[in-house]
């Protein structure tokens, strides 16, 4: 399908490449409709060809089609985000442990056997990066140019971090968990990846160390052999490869918590654009969001009836309602929602449509079961997270 | 939509359910690379040694995304991520990215 969204190009390298012998990048590439998004289409082992982002440490995006096939988005589609190049290629399930040590009574260290072995859960949960869309904001910030791929829907199996903390005993006065993961910098002055949660967080129920992906291992890049996942939040918590885990009775002020990752402190974690916020607070839930998935940004259709496709997702209350607007948002018509595998899924919803020849301007909003709703214009804050502006997809129907 | 095979990129990875063999993962080659310019040892020096160019070349770019932004970003690296650039290197990195980019 040749669309603005996803232009792809063949720079003539495949055919002299095949003869050269190994081939080191597919010869295609992938143009995100923001400048300077073109992106090549890059292969990684147990992945299906990605947007590539960056290469060390490596980042890789969902090309949007995707999101198209169903609400399970596949493990060889499931983006990829690191933030430091020491990334472990070499696992060993066998000698792999996690750790549980700080404000606990009896400090663990657990193989991943000792881990499967205890009474396992499963939940559908989006994980999307905080970054996700960046390269759509205005004005522009620094930080990775993604397109709307950093997200992804996934059956996550595991046993809940409570369960393994309750283990541990957690001692009074304990304020929060910190996680770290196998990944590490190439520096030792720059500060390793390590998030934390609020202890009634961690202790939720819901909070998961997860070692199954749909039915499968994680694939090494989503976090093998064990990763955190955390409904709702932003992936910036799905600590990868995770075998550290520590109790604290304090408000951990590491460098990723204290400085990175951060919102302003206002009722819409926005600022005016361009400017600084006066106090900010860690990222957290996800804002709601939704896309059409079944048409892409400037295609033709035919004219007449077509039935439009999509996904929503919000932070946890689940997906109320997805209206549609094919007059540029002037009128609305309420979709119907697909099968729910959960509050924290992708939500599939679908509307038939009549298409007049002519240019259409699509719309597509969500309101969540807590009653937010996508805005008409974006938010802005200067690290270009949070991103959920009502999406447009303008085609003409012929 | 791609009909070559892929020599390098296709691995050798062993997976298998929990208790199993260890598992090697090879990434691909990188391949993204600066851009010519002035200064560009200098740049090499200092930034490839924790991550790759692409991260450089896929930001913003246009009139207002010039000195202040890149000035805004080596400062980051100096700051937060602990890059040890020397004082000397500081401008020459910047004038690279700001006249390059």
């Amino acid at each position: 399908m040749l669309d603005r969204r996803t232009l792809m190009k063949r720079a003539g390298w495949a055919a002299i490449a095949a003869s050269l012998g190994p081939v080191r990048a597919l010869a295609e590439t992938v143009t995100l409709p923001f400048g300077n998004g073109e992106r090549p289409l890059v292969r990684y082992p147990q992945k299906r060809p990605m947007i590539g982002l960056t290469s060390r440490p490596p980042q890789l995006e969902t090309p949007f089609a995707i999101f198209n096939d169903g609400a399970i988005t596949p493990n060889n589609a499931f983006f990829v985000r690191y933030h430091l190049a020491d990334i472990p290629l070499n696992i060993d399930p066998d000698t792999f442990t996690l750790s549980v040590t700080g404000k606990v009574d009896r400090p663990q260290k657990l193989s991943l056997k000792d881990i499967r072995k205890l009474k396992a859960v499963e939940l559908v949960a989006v994980n999307q990066c905080s970054g996700n869309s960046r390269g759509f904001v205005e004005p522009r910030v620094a930080g990775g140019q993604l397109g709307n791929g950093a997200m992804g829907n996934a059956r996550w199996r595991g046993v809940p971090l409570k369960t393994v903390l309750d283990m541990a005993g957690v001692q009074a006065g304990a304020k929060q968990v910190t996680f770290n993961g196998m990944d590490g910098p190439v520096s030792d002055k720059t500060p390793d990846f390590v998030k934390a949660l609020d202890i009634e967080h961690a202790r939720d129920g819901e909070v998961m160390l997860a070692y199954g992906m749909n039915g499968d291992d994680l694939p090494v890049l989503n976090g093998f052999p064990l990763r955190l996942v955390v409904p709702g939040y932003y992936g910036t918590y799905w600590v990868k490869h995770l075998n550290e885990i520590t109790v604290i009775d304090s408000t951990f002020d590491g460098f990723w918590m204290k400085s990175a990752y951060r919102i302003p402190d206002t009722p819409c974690n926005c600022v005016e654009p361009g400017t600084a916020p006066k106090a900010t607070i860690p990222i957290n839930r996800f804002t709601v969001r939704s896309f059409i998935t079944s048409i892409a940004d400037g295609v033709k259709v035919k004219a007449g009836h077509t039935t439009l496709k999509g996904i929503a997702f919000d932070g946890g209350s689940g997906i109320k309602e997805v209206a549609i607007s094919t007059d540029g948002g002037s009128s609305w018509t309420q979709a119907k929602l697909g099968k729910d595998l959960g509050k924290y899924s992708f939500r599939e919803w679908k509307l038939r449509v009549e298409l007049a020849a002519g240019a259409h301007e699509l719309k597509v909003r969500a309101t969540s079961n807590a009653g937010e709703v996508q805005p008409a214009e974006p938010h802005w804050n200067p690290a270009g997270y949070l991103r959920n502006v009502i999406e447009t997809v303008r085609v003409t129907a012929a | 939509m791609r009909t070559i095979a892929l020599g390098s990129c296709v691995l050798a990875i062993i997976m298998s359910a929990a208790g199993a063999a260890p598992i090697a993962y090879k990434l691909p080659e990188e391949t993204a690379a600066f851009r010519p310019g002035p200064n560009l040892d200098v740049v090499k020096n200092n930034c490839t040694g924790c991550h790759s160019a692409d991260y450089i070349n896929t930001q913003p770019q246009g009139p207002k995304y010039k000195k202040d932004f890149w000035q805004a970003e080596v400062t980051k690296m100096i700051k937060v991520y602990g890059a040890p650039i020397e004082e000397a290197d500081v401008s020459k990195i910047v004038d690279y990215l700001a006249t390059t980019y």
